[in-house]
């Protein structure tokens, strides 16, 4: 295992802070008034997306918050605070801040086996990118589709225990999930003797000090981020003090290899080629698109969104599991193509994120300012109360951008290539074929990052 | 190969590519073109001009008020229905530059853009150049450490799980 720098150590208030009752209800509580006053003007408030708070926090402020700082640089930290399963949360527990005795109010049913996994995460998703042009722009339906998540959490936590919305169901958790595996930070156990030999299992079990688990997972074998909410409950109620929070290199996860899977796979892949679609559509210079993705017709919204399944579900993957069969072949290796589809997919979770960053920059810079006047009126009725309203729109530094999405891109692929070359070496020992077996990878990877670079500059 | 060497390589490699010459065998004059808005395209999407060309915009909406925003040469200009404007620039940097709607006309609004492709378009050149080659020196230089390490010792701290 490469060097860790235990940051609770380093930093003892953070302890302090971190393992605090009331710092994620009142961090989720803040979350939730943004959340619902979304809600409330994306229902009442101006139907024109960009004189709309709902549109332009959520869509703009929250989104470059999320995929340009948070998801890079602390992972899941989003999950701690995030207030659509907050409710349920609350209500299972019958508490918000104090930790209440006895067991969570459900009715205990048992998640099915064949949905534990990120499948129904990929399918939710697809199925808001069909709609995506739509509820990005619409703040009615952007308000609907955010109380349609919080009804399904709370719905879901009615008859399940624990986060099992955000663990199985929620489309965002799902691609922080993926993406949470890059980040420099994580949460693990000191030792994992300690955990392996210790009785009680509070941090499955919970303690007067804190919850079990809400994410279900046992921290003693945690090795990857992407299914760790961050709550701290498990901090909370360790009574070894064995949990941690590590400073470590970027994209650690991707290398634990006995944890690859295919759901995770095909979500990689269908970030990346949505990624693409987004960049297509949205920042592209074709007008006809934009109206099919707007839904001007049936008929042209259909072919769009066959065009976005066949492309996330069967194009990308396919062409890329040829590249690794072509990779299988050369290598010689008698490894199942499965597996080494399964591996080398984490490959695009860099890329992936690289490209999602490019992406998000573009509008960002540009139509950040939009945030000015929306926060003085947030309903588009009029109001100025901060003095800002009549704020003009004003790209910030549009020529800028181009040069980050270079640099970020860059960064993604040469992260990509990095892993592809580990997971080469997993697989291969004779050494004098790790690049022959890997330049079939690389060269696609560097391709799909070639497209975005057209897209973006050409 | 050292982390050293390559480092040296790839800062070399950007040099290089910085530096990279445009191909000067353009020829600059004047371009006019129409450019007309609806809700949410322009039509053409994408225009391409020599980097010196004097361009001319005449620039018309045949439905709602729009704007005209050129990123890069802040060039804005009002555009209502019927009323046709001429904007007048010389296309002095190369690259892509996005025209983007400046006045809110609908729900994507936002996203109503065309673009202006100043060729040589070095920029894209120059970063794709950088984009093709960095990732194959990059494995390059894996596959050169990763041989140095085993003519350090035998083991690696990788347990194989299949060998060819």
């Amino acid at each position: 295992m490469t060097a860790r720098i235990n940051l609770l150590e380093k930093a003892p208030l953070l302890k302090t802070v971190l393992k605090s009752q009331g710092l994620q209800p009142a961090l989720t509580i803040l979350m939730l008034a943004g959340f619902v006053l979304a809600m409330l003007t994306g229902w009442f408030g101006t139907p024109v997306g960009s004189r709309n708070f709902g549109i332009v926090f959520v869509w703009i402020v929250w989104w470059g918050l999320l995929i340009i700082v948070l998801v890079p640089f602390l992972g899941r930290a989003w999950c701690m605070v995030c207030p659509i399963p907050a409710l349920g949360e609350w209500l299972q527990r019958g508490s918000i801040i104090q930790r209440t005795s006895g067991r969570l109010r459900t009715r205990h049913r048992r998640w099915p086996r064949r949905f534990k996994n990120m499948w129904l995460q990929n399918i939710g998703f697809l199925i808001l990118a069909s709609f995506s042009t739509i509820i990005l722009t619409r703040p009615n339906v952007s308000a609907w589709v955010l109380f349609g998540l919080m009804a399904a959490a709370v719905g879901l936590s009615l008859f399940f225990d624990n986060r099992v919305f955000c663990r199985y169901v929620c489309p965002v958790g799902g691609f922080i999930g993926l993406y949470a595996m890059m980040a420099p930070v994580e949460l693990r156990v000191r030792d994992c003797r300690t955990c392996a030999q210790h009785r009680t299992k509070d941090c499955v079990t919970g303690n007067e000090r804190g919850y079990g688990c809400p994410w279900m997972v046992f921290p003693g074998k945690l090795r990857r981020n992407t299914y760790c909410g961050l709550c701290m409950e498990c901090l909370k109620t360790c009574p070894k003090d064995n949990i941690t929070i590590n400073l470590r290199p970027f994209g650690s996860d991707l290398f634990v290899m006995e944890e690859h899977r295919l759901d995770e796979a095909f979500k990689a892949f269908i970030m990346l080629s949505c990624a693409l679609l987004y960049s297509a559509v949205l920042l592209g210079p074709w007008g006809w698109l934009k109206q099919w993705a707007n839904i001007d017709t049936l008929a042209h919204w259909g072919v769009y969104v066959a065009a976005l399944w066949g492309v996330n579900l069967l194009l990308v993957p396919g062409v890329f599991g040829v590249c690794v069969a072509v990779s299988r072949r050369i290598s010689r290796l008698e490894v199942p193509l499965r597996q080494l589809f399964t591996d080398y997919a984490y490959a695009c979770v860099p890329l992936g994120l690289a490209a999602w960053i490019a992406f998000s920059l573009s509008f960002v810079f540009v139509n950040g300012s939009y945030a000015l006047p929306v926060i003085s009126d947030p309903f588009g009725w009029g109001w100025n109360l901060f003095g800002t309203a009549t704020q003009e729109w004003t790209p910030v530094l549009p020529g800028l951008v181009s040069f980050l999405q270079v640099g970020v891109l860059t960064i993604g692929l040469l992260f990509a290539v990095n892993t592809v070359y580990r997971i080469t070496t997993h697989h291969i020992t004779d050494r004098r074929r790790t690049f022959q077996a890997a330049m079939p990878l690389v060269l696609p990877l560097a391709g799909i990052a070639l497209l975005f670079l057209w897209l973006y500059l050409g | 190969m050292k982390p050293i060497h390559f480092a040296g390589l790839a800062a070399t490699l950007i040099v290089l590519l910085i530096f990279l010459p445009a191909p000067n065998d353009f020829k600059s004059g004047s371009r006019t073109v129409e450019v007309n808005m609806t809700q949410f395209e322009f039509e053409p999407g994408r225009i391409e001009v020599n980097q010196g060309d004097e361009v001319v915009f005449l620039l018309t909406s045949s439905d709602v008020v729009h704007g005209f925003y050129l990123d890069g040469y802040d060039v804005q200009q009002r555009i209502e229905p019927g009323i046709p404007h001429e904007i007048r620039f010389v296309a002095d940097q190369s690259g892509k530059f996005r025209y983007r709607c400046s006045v809110t006309c609908g729900p994507l609004h936002p996203f109503m853009v065309g673009e202006l492709v100043v060729e040589a378009n070095m920029p894209f050149w120059r970063a794709a150049g950088l984009l093709f080659t960095l990732p194959v020196l990059f494995l390059w230089y894996l596959h050169q450490q990763e041989r140095g390490h085993l003519h350090g010792k035998e083991e690696t701290s990788f347990t194989p799980k299949a060998r060819v």
